[in-house]
């Protein structure tokens, strides 16, 4: 109870914000709940059914750059050109938990297939011209009128959609993990073969994890093309991309509901608080503002290695789903 | 036909010195089980040492190399004993974010330090080459090639015919009893991953001679080095350099085929292959 009447608070506190404050905290709320979403998505796969995927990028490149393909050559409304752009990114997860799955490639061989898979189309996508090759691709962009369905406007309607798409995955992910498909994904994450032995169709349900994160995972990318109105292959389909779409679930409690977002929200505050320190300061280099978010990422890993969510759970009282 | 032969010789000779680095991802992950994510980091910081030392001493990096190597033998045994000692036998997840955090800080640390530019290297015989019958190969792979294979030897021998080296060994291949006749795990795996940047010390020295040193450099190179030690076999030394001279011929002969940037596509397409086919590698056992 208590629980929900905080998240309660949390989200409504969200849905008044942008009435408070100005254009550059917005900004960095959008990017918070942006990878607070596609921390949620990610944690189905690893968290839940415990598959580690070093490679989410891919299905965020696949989305956008499906759906704003579509958009730009034949005028489709995002909201009806994320559905081929979430076919897309669902038939390649697939394709790779198959391969994967069913040769048997586990672990860290799992996750370096998924790094070979987003590094493959990366330089695919590099050069491919259609797509504007390593040069990028771009949005044609008119200022002045706002579509939800297209996901044309200002700033605001960002965010609000941003809070949507995250709100909705938080509740998505909470009600699967009450469904039969979502207990069998922590015995299989749990001990795998124990789970093949009561009855658990291992295969079937790693591949609906899998399925379900990349198509999670490729609406951020449909929102992502539409928000920032370009991507270049270099950027959106790189390893560091991927990286940064985990760091938020780890450092927020892994297989938890509520670390994604509680993980977003302190690194990208981090993240930001930083720069903007070193720029008072007059101390803003190149690497400056990496090099103490690694040391804070180090701190953080050393002292919480499960993550901070379960910790702050426990100093509030809470259950640690939350 | 005759500029293909001296393509592949060029990618073998580049090739052994992917295979040098590698290994030293493949000696930390056979005995300590620990993903070294931070691998292509170091060997970069290995490529700034060797271009300050020439730059001020007007050192050639095959002389620096043992400094270098010790050096980097000093921050992988510091390494070990302070920052991954506490997370052996935790989930993978919280080694890689440890490892992570490590080399965001050594990536953006020399950023920091030395800003983004492409650092060179110029050594005296740079243009000179030696012909091998049909054969023109570049002098400076060749003595890096030379000295890479003379490492990984000796590191070889080290394994095989010394207490110490035989001791690792028996870390990796039966921890419980290496535990039960008394050796100290915590020192050997300290010394193993001291050895492994070691290494991988010496292949960002000779690494230098053939490719400038930027930042940006180091997450290819920690991909390079999974790619190599994955073909090849993990755990296996013969399989590192095999791996690398298959990498380095690849990456060559794509290079010259197609376009320089599409060479990396035909390693992560090797490295699909060889996880689906046979995910213990080329020469690697199957357990």
């Amino acid at each position: 109870m208590k629980a929900r009447a905080l998240l309660g608070v949390l989200f409504a506190l969200l849905l008044i914000a942008p009435a408070a404050i100005g254009a550059y905290p917005l900004a960095v709320l959008i990017l918070i709940l942006h990878y607070a979403y596609l921390g949620i998505a990610w944690n189905v796969m690893m968290g839940f059914a415990g598959i580690l995927s070093l490679g989410h990028a891919l299905y965020v490149g696949l989305g956008a750059y499906v759906a704003a393909a579509l958009y730009a050559s034949f005028g489709l409304p995002a909201l009806l050109g994320a559905v081929p752009a979430a076919v897309v990114a669902t038939l390649a997860g697939l394709g790779i938990g198959a391969l994967g799955f069913r040769f048997r490639v586990n672990g860290v061989y799992f996750a370096l297939l998924t790094i070979a898979f987003a590094e493959f189309t990366r330089i695919l996508f590099d050069h491919m011209g259609w797509t504007g090759g390593s040069s990028g691709f771009f949005l044609p962009v008119e200022h002045g009128h706002t579509n939800l369905i297209a996901l044309r406007g200002p700033p605001i309607l960002f965010y609000y959609v941003a809070l949507g798409m995250t709100a909705a995955a938080f509740v998505a992910s909470h009600a699967l993990m009450r469904t039969r498909l979502g207990y069998a994904w922590l015995a299989i994450r749990e001990d795998a073969d124990s789970a093949a032995a009561s009855g658990v169709d291992v295969f079937r349900a790693r591949m609906a994890a899998v399925a379900v994160s990349s198509a999670l995972t490729s609406l951020g990318g449909v929102f992502y093309a539409f928000y920032y109105n370009n991507m270049y292959p270099e950027q959106i389909f790189s390893m560091a991309r991927s990286i940064e779409i985990i760091l938020a679930p780890i450092i927020g409690g892994l297989g938890t509901l509520f670390g994604p977002v509680l993980g977003s929200f302190v690194l990208t505050l981090l993240g930001e608080g930083t720069t903007s320190l070193l720029e008072h300061f007059g101390l803003a280099a190149p690497g400056a503002k990496q090099v103490i978010y690694g040391l804070a990422l180090l701190v953080i890993v050393m002292v919480r290695p499960a993550g901070l969510w379960p910790w702050l759970a426990r100093r509030l009282g809470v259950g640690r789903d939350g | 036909m005759e500029v293909y032969l001296d393509i592949v010789a060029s990618g073998v000779l580049t090739g052994l010195v992917y295979g040098l680095m590698a290994l030293g991802l493949s000696v930390i992950f056979g005995v300590v089980r620990v993903v070294n994510f931070a691998h292509g980091e170091l060997t970069v910081a290995a490529m700034y040492m060797a271009w300050v030392m020439a730059g001020s001493l007007g050192a050639d990096p095959l002389l620096t190399l043992p400094v270098i190597a010790a050096a980097l033998f000093a921050v992988g045994y510091l390494l070990q004993r302070h920052l991954v000692e506490r997370f052996i036998g935790r989930p993978e997840h919280e080694q890689f974010m440890l490892l992570l955090a490590v080399s965001i800080i050594i990536l953006n640390g020399l950023l920091l330090v030395y800003g983004p530019d492409a650092r060179h290297v110029q050594v005296e015989y740079a243009y000179d080459s030696f012909e091998l019958g049909p054969m023109l190969l570049d002098t400076v792979r060749v003595y890096a090639a030379g000295a890479a294979v003379a490492l990984a030897l000796g590191l070889y021998l080290f394994f095989r015919f010394t207490d110490l080296g035989t001791a690792i060994r028996a870390c990796a291949d039966n921890l419980l009893g290496a535990q039960v006749v008394g050796l100290d795990v915590r020192r050997l795996y300290a010394l193993t991953f001291g050895i492994g940047c070691a290494v991988v010390g010496a292949s960002g020295t000779l690494m230098v001679l053939m490719r400038d040193a930027t930042p940006q450099l180091a997450v290819q190179l920690t991909l390079l080095a999974f790619i190599v030690v994955i073909i090849g076999g993990l755990g296996s030394m013969a399989g590192a350099l095999v791996g690398g001279v298959l990498i380095g011929v690849s990456e060559a002969l794509a290079g010259f085929l197609l376009t320089p940037s599409l060479k990396s596509l035909f390693s992560y397409g090797l490295l699909i292959l060889v996880l689906l086919l046979r995910p213990e590698g080329l020469m690697g056992k199957r357990t």
